[in-house]
């Protein structure tokens, strides 16, 4: 077995077993350490597959990114002690239900569908590859999309901004009542 | 691609990662911990693109690229989300998604 076949199925343990503990985790600031931990392992995968600039992404944005912005919110407001009660047997067994139904339908298509290589020779993925790409025009440029990311992410960041300032009103009685 | 490992089994991981984050959704009922199985989801399907990509079309980049998009788009999903939540726990004082549901009308 070589190295890369076994730090393949460790990320894949890890993954499965910290998604698992963040969906189910009764401390919230644990749920969201879990899901990090999963998302690097995510990123180690990527790396398996030589995507290093997806997996260095993956690390930035997903792990660095929108976890550390979940932390921040459950630290607003939450307090860090606070326990959930467990679910009720009801929904859990509804969730487990329609979970294990659905992971039973799509493995058994996965493992009937014969994938078919399209036999070309793999693309070499580097940096300049990548720039190139996603800044032309051509066939297999992606200029449109990542303008159109960029709006969005423009769009909801002011989004955001708006969302969660508080009103002018609530601002007067605040510092009134100070 | 990785020699010696069929693309089922990264098929296989990313289905259970996917049903698990389904199950986190349909069992919490806070809102940041839906948000964080709605990102085990995301995750999920970012894995298929890639091994779709590596495995069935080596010789395109297609679903690298998709991978990189749906992250963009997963960043500014949770920035909204957790604006709104903030809203929402000024109003409601806690985030439980049964106190929400006066917003329905």
């Amino acid at each position: 077995m070589g190295a890369n076949v076994f730090m393949f199925y460790l990320f894949s343990a890890t993954i499965l077993v910290f998604a698992l503990l963040a969906v189910t985790s009764r401390k919230i600031l644990r749920a969201a350490v879990f899901l990090l931990f999963a998302l690097v392992a995510t990123s180690g995968i990527y790396f398996l597959l030589q995507y290093q600039f997806l997996a260095g992404v993956q690390l930035a944005l997903y792990a660095g990114g929108i976890v550390v912005l979940i932390i921040f919110s459950i630290l607003l407001t939450h307090h860090i002690s606070h326990k959930f009660d467990r679910p009720p047997l009801v929904k859990m067994v509804t969730g487990i239900a329609v979970a294990a139904l659905g992971a039973g339908l799509t493995l058994f298509c996965v493992w009937n569908y014969p994938f078919v290589n399209n036999g070309a020779a793999p693309a070499d993925v580097n940096m300049n590859t990548i720039g190139m790409q996603l800044m032309s025009l051509d066939k297999n440029g992606y200029a449109l999309p990542f303008e159109v990311i960029s709006i969005l992410l423009l769009a909801a960041m002011i989004g955001a901004i708006v969302i969660a300032k508080k009103d002018k009103k609530e601002e007067k009685t605040d510092s009134l009542s100070k | 691609m990785i020699q010696g490992i069929p693309i089922t089994h990264f098929l296989i991981v990313s289905t259970l990662v996917f049903f698990i984050g389904i199950y986190g959704f349909l069992t919490r009922r806070n809102l940041i911990t839906m948000l964080m199985s709605i990102e085990l989801i995301l995750n999920s399907v970012n894995i298929n693109f890639v091994i779709f990509n590596r495995y069935l079309y080596p010789d395109q980049l297609q679903g690298h690229f998709f991978a990189l998009f749906i992250v963009a788009v997963a960043a500014a999903e949770a920035s909204v989300a957790i604006a709104l939540i903030i809203n929402v726990y000024r109003k409601y004082t806690s985030i439980e998604s049964d106190n929400v549901n006066e917003m329905k009308y």
